[in-house]
């Protein structure tokens, strides 16, 4: 796809041979290369929408991982009760006794755009399911990303750039790996919005309009009801003013547009509960307030120098201003800090500035895998060959310095720097490398294929507005002739090659790798055929059919949003990880003795206690793996649990030489509760786990405040029920 | 022979005997048979009705005890003269007499043709009961076999005077206990008692059958089908079930290895699968519940119909409840026909398409295409019926949908009854829809080709373009 768009300035007489009817009607070499941009385009657009479909097809249309459970089920409860009613919801059924206040603790952004498209089809009488809905809004949006990029590759490079740009970005893997159909999340709208407000930034600092800078504030305001990152916004526009000062382009423009922006962003983004007064409250937000009052302080001094028209007073008169101001902003932060008017940084916050920190203060935050560093791999895997294109794009940026391409580097450097401390921001990354990505090769491309052309008609082809770069090119090309054709044409070729092993590769990840809904698993059966472990969902329907409507289920928090969703139960936990405490309860619950986690158990009203264990399939992300995390984090907040007691000589293990207390604890019961009499593979002795490679340690294991409620066919989930207390006489 | 009636019943039985039942007629023999295969009782009784009256009769009146009336499914009656079958199926209405202490309910069969005096005539009665076996115990383990518990009259509950009679159980496996009588045989799985000679009517004696029965207890509690008309030639139905385990509940949980290690042995009592059998040319056959589509179903296809093996979400013990719902396509030629006064007649099946399964309660909704006037139903039994109005892709007046409800719906029901509806739709509706569609597109176009044209601006030159345009 990328090479079709590459090559769409370039065959201007061509075009309508195959249209016969056409040829009639004599389109200008504009309106051809307009009717060839818009279909590359178009089919852009709907290629960023099927590519994503494949978990439709190889399983159906499903809602996938975690999160996008709990969005789904709010979006349902939206549509069905309201506006008002979502808005004021209070939710009994999670963090059971707490309770969680969905509308103030969410971003509704993503439920709400559900919800209208919903309404809207209902309105054209195409009476669709919201689950369909749900499961295609986010290949939707990353349609509507691609005519993004393209407006914003236009608007940093040229159009040719724009459509590159739009190709790239909708089979980038980065970004399709949180924008599959089902993967009903926050990120799959806030790319969009987040390319979408830059665009409209850059395009109001371009242009110095109001209207831009107005929806551009619009913009933001919509990313700040969708996602958490909209923090990137707020720190990285201030800091691309901030430079654009320090290189000396302050102009009138930039002034509109980043107080227009600003102003009324920093208004609308109040409006969403969860973000309440952050903005002038939180130390998060406090670099774009500073840059906010910068801005108004170089304008006084603009006017007061226009005003003056004497150097020298007016040196010193900056002096002065500079210190007050400086002054003046350093005490007002100090004792808003210290007053605790302005919340200091918060730990993920901090964890992006220092990747170690997490892993040393904070373990629920280093716990979850996609807040781990990147490896180099994943990088190669998410970008493929946008790595290499992305210094080259750098380099023509460079070369072509403008208000837009300084913005365009800015993004693209620090969000690599994300993306390199949190596998998960590689996704902010993606419409970076795409769009630095694409001037590389548009401007590459343009130069050979100007290059080739020359040859052929040398009189012509100067009617392009790039004239500066194409000249020096025209004129080296005039010097050595034979050479450089050929060479230019061998050039051409290879970015084609390049460009379709990019294609290759992006459809390979995608099918291969992003398309697995994770809550249906797919495994290669002895024959070759596909077996499916549909486990999860089997146990949810169970607790949702043949447990009483208001039991109270404990589970390790990554399962709290399905059981909920899918179980419709009541968890005591779930993945919307706001209390600490709770949490390590729980942790402290399944990693003590059973007696004591059974008090712990009744305090907490538990009915049935859930775990996943994968020793029969082999499936390795089981809480058996998982149990040293409950372990740090009721450790955390409860002493009584140690780490080392769970280990021997730093290891863990779970056969014959585990420590005492792993082969007591509830976890390790629950899990391996009558496993000793399974036999899961041939040759090898019954209660060989096949995750761990071992056999396990306590085969005897006896039940006295529990009981076997429902084991899954595979037995990834099981179920237990708590027993109630018995009689004191 | 021992006679337990209670002295109301027969003070009763005086009073309805000089009333409305001629006593006249009298049973020279009857033969019940009770078939306890499944969790629905099928009792099939062969009489001999014989007229020693001075008059013709012409009505016969069959008797059952209220806990079997309130249970009763349905009910076939075959009048047979001189080994021929005369006539099969009427109407039958039934009464309850005015007096409280009853526990009698009365179904008077009025005969096809009249009893002459004299003369005897066999009469079948096929009934079908439900929730009539109670499990004992009520709870089991998943290692125990479910055990039932059927209670019956040994006397053949009659009004009439019966000369000879006998019943049989016919049972699917061991029999735990029953009661002792003097003239019983048990044979393999057949438990017959009498033959008992010469009993007045309402005799009375209880017999109880404590037996096991570990076949799929599926019990529906909630049915709703949704048949879909549309005149481009398809039929869509959408059948959503609750179905529970009906029978013994499951003590101490379930445990997942021993329903693995020994299947045969754990767990005989619960079922996995469910069989429906789905009309022929069905196609696009898709079978998922709230939470997502189901995987494990298996479909096969014959000249006699589709059937589709259904592997619920987990296996189903006592107690237990599933839901989900199966859907499929069927061609519109094979149910819908044209009346001589240019009504459409749509004749569809009743029941579910799950076998052996007692359904408590079914809605079945027909949506008529868009447009449909003049709606009218006929069904060959009692339903309660109201309309209401749907709205699907493209609707704008809505759908109408005939909805028909029915308690107690057993398979028996499928076999033989059918429902008509009638209603009268013109084809030129059909194009309404395209025609939408098509104006919907011209306006998106009429739409873009004016705003491509039209000129929003407010000003023709701006400062700020000005100043951009002499910057670059």
């Amino acid at each position: 796809m990328g090479a079709t768009s590459v090559a769409s300035p370039a065959p201007l007489n061509s075009a309508p041979s195959s249209f016969p009817s056409l040829k009639a009607l004599k389109f200008t070499t504009k309106q051809q290369e307009l009717l060839i941009r818009v279909s590359a385009l178009a089919l852009i657009y709907v290629l960023a929408f099927v590519v994503r479909l494949f978990s439709v097809l190889r399983y159906e249309s499903m809602i996938h991982e975690f999160d996008p459970y709990f969005n789904y089920r709010t979006t349902l409860f939206l549509t069905k009760n309201g506006f008002s009613e979502f808005w004021n919801w209070f939710d009994s059924e999670s963090w059971y006794p707490l309770g969680r206040i969905i509308g103030g603790t969410l971003y509704p952004g993503l439920m709400v755009t559900a919800a209208l498209i919903h309404r809207i089809l209902h309105f054209f009488s195409f009476a669709v399911h919201i689950r369909e809905v749900c499961v295609l809004t986010a290949p939707f949006f990353a349609s509507n990303t691609t005519l993004v990029a393209y407006f914003f590759g236009k608007e940093i490079w040229d159009s040719g750039a724009g459509l590159v740009a739009a190709a790239l970005i909708a089979i980038c893997p980065g970004y399709i790996s949180r924008s599959v159909a089902g993967s009903y999340d926050n990120e799959g709208v806030a790319i969009f919005a987040l390319l979408l407000t830059f665009y409209l930034f850059v395009k109001a600092v371009n242009t110095g309009s109001l209207a831009w800078s107005l929806a551009s504030a619009f913009g933001y305001f919509y990313m700040v009801s969708a996602w958490g990152g909209y923090v990137f916004i707020i720190n990285l526009v201030p800091l691309y003013v901030l430079v654009l000062l320090v290189t000396g382009r302050y102009s009138m423009r930039l002034y509109v547009a980043y107080n227009c922006m600003y102003v009324v962003g920093m208004l609308l983004a109040m409006q969403i509960r969860f973000v309440g007064f952050q903005h002038v409250q939180s130390g998060e937000h406090m670099a774009a307030m500073g840059v906010f009052f910068l801005l108004q302080v170089f304008y006084f001094l603009d006017w007061v120098k226009y005003i003056l028209n004497d150097i020298k007073l007016f040196h010193s008169f900056l002096r002065i201003t500079l210190t007050c101001a400086i002054t003046v902003g350093v005490l007002a932060l100090s004792i808003g800090t210290a007053s605790g008017y302005i919340s200091p940084w918060t730990g993920r916050f901090y964890s992006l500035l220092d990747p170690t920190y997490a892993k040393d203060h904070i373990p629920i935050i280093a716990s979850v895998s996609e807040h781990q560093p990147t490896a180099w791999s994943s990088f190669m895997f998410d970008f493929h060959i946008l790595l290499f294109l992305f210094p080259a794009g750098l380099y023509f940026c460079f070369k072509r310095l403008s208000d837009a391409t300084i913005f365009v580097v800015m993004y693209g450097l620090t969000s690599m720097y994300f993306a390199g401390v949190m596998v998960r921001l590689i996704l902010v990354a993606a419409p970076a490398m795409c769009l630095v990505s694409s001037i590389a090769v548009s401007a590459t491309v343009k130069n050979l294929s100007s290059l080739v052309r020359a040859k052929s008609k040398s009189p012509q082809g100067s009617g392009k507005p790039l004239s500066g770069s194409k000249a020096a090119a025209k004129a080296s090309a005039d010097q050595s002739l034979p050479f450089q054709k050929n060479g230019a044409i061998a050039l051409l070729l290879g970015a084609l090659y390049l460009l379709c092993r990019y294609a290759i590769h992006c459809t390979w990840v995608t099918s291969e790798a992003y398309s697995s809904p994770s809550i249906v698993l797919a495994a290669r059966g002895h024959g070759g055929g596909r077996v499916i472990f549909d486990d999860y969902r089997e146990a949810y329907y169970w607790l949702r059919q043949n447990t009483p409507p208001d039991a109270k289920v404990m589970s390790w928090w990554d399962y709290g949003y399905q059981i909920t969703a899918m179980g419709n139960r009541t968890v005591i936990v779930d993945n919307n990880t706001w209390n600490n405490t709770h949490i390590a309860t729980v942790g402290r619950a399944m990693s003590s003795y059973e007696h004591e986690a059974y008090e712990i158990m009744l305090s907490l009203d538990v009915n049935y206690v859930l775990v996943v264990f994968g020793g029969v399939t082999g499936y390795s992300s089981d809480d058996i793996n998982k149990f040293l995390w409950m372990v740090r984090i009721g450790g955390g907040v409860f002493p009584v649990i140690k780490e080392p007691d769970y280990l021997v000589n730093g290891e863990f293990r779970v056969d014959k030489g585990a420590a005492p207390k792993m082969l007591n604890c509830l976890m390790y019961k629950l899990c391996y509760y009558r496993f000793g009499e399974m036999t899961t593979e041939y040759g090898k002795p019954p209660g060989y786990d096949r995750v761990r490679g071992v056999e396990i340690g306590n085969k005897d294991i006896k039940l006295e405040y529990l009981e076997e409620a429902f084991t899954t066919s595979n037995w990834i989930v099981r179920i237990y029920k708590v027993k109630p207390p018995k009689n004191r006489w | 022979m021992e006679c337990r009636l209670p002295f109301s019943l027969v003070v009763f039985c005086l009073v309805i005997l000089s009333s409305t039942v001629r006593s006249e007629l009298v049973i020279s023999s009857v033969e019940k048979w009770v078939d306890l295969h499944s969790h629905i009782v099928r009792v099939v009784s062969f009489l001999k009705v014989e007229n020693q009256g001075p008059y013709d009769v012409s009505e016969f009146v069959l008797a059952f005890p209220d806990a079997q009336a309130k249970n009763l499914a349905t009910m076939l009656v075959i009048y047979l003269e001189e080994g021929k079958i005369i006539y099969s199926e009427f109407p039958i209405n039934s009464t309850k007499p005015k007096s409280k202490q009853s526990n009698m309910t009365f179904y008077p069969v009025t005969l096809p043709k009249k009893l002459e005096k004299g003369k005897t005539a066999g009469l079948d009665v096929y009934v079908v009961l439900t929730n009539l076996l109670k499990p004992l115990p009520k709870e089991i383990t998943q290692a125990e076999s479910q055990l039932l518990v059927y209670t019956d009259n040994i006397y053949y509950t009659s009004p009439y005077h019966i000369r000879n009679q006998s019943i049989v159980f016919r049972l699917p496996g061991r029999i735990e206990s029953y009661s002792e009588y003097s003239e019983m045989r048990l044979v393999e799985s057949e438990l017959r008692y009498g033959p008992f000679e010469e009993q007045p009517p309402f005799s009375y004696s209880p017999v109880v059958v404590h037996f096991e029965n570990n076949n799929s207890f599926a019990v529906a509690s909630n049915f709703v089908q949704e048949i879909e008309i549309s005149h481009w030639g398809n039929v869509q139905v959408t059948e959503q079930y609750t179905i529970i385990h009906g029978g013994a509940h499951l003590k101490n949980g379930f445990s997942r290895i021993d329903y693995q290690a020994n299947p045969s042995m754990s767990g005989a009592s619960s079922f996995r699968t469910l069989v429906a059998r789905l009309p022929p040319m069905s196609h696009s056959v898709y079978y998922r519940d709230e939470i997502g589509n189901i995987s494990t179903s298996h479909l096969r296809g014959d000249s006699q119909g589709t059937q589709l093996e259904m592997e619920l979400r987990f296996p189903m013990f006592g107690g237990w409840k599933i839901s989900f719902s199966i859907g499929y396509s069927l061609p519109l030629h094979d149910f819908l026909f044209e009346s001589d006064a240019g009504n459409n007649v749509l004749n569809i099946t009743f029941g579910s398409s799950i076998e052996e399964i007692v359904v408590e309660n079914q809605i079945v909704r027909v949506v008529l295409p868009q447009g449909s006037k003049d709606i009218s139903v006929k069904s060959q039994f009692p339903t309660k019926k109201s309309q209401e109005l749907k709205y699907s892709h493209l609707d704008i007046v809505g759908r109408p949908v005939v909805v028909l409800e029915k308690d107690n719906v057993v398979p028996e029901h499928k076999r033989y009854f059918q429902v008509y509806i009638y209603y009268k739709f013109n084809n030129i509706f059909l194009l309404g829809k395209a025609m939408m569609l098509i104006l919907g597109i011209f306006l998106l176009f009429l739409m873009c080709i004016l705003y491509m044209h039209a000129d929003l601006a407010l000003s023709k030159t701006s400062s700020w373009e000005e100043e951009t345009e002499g910057r670059k």
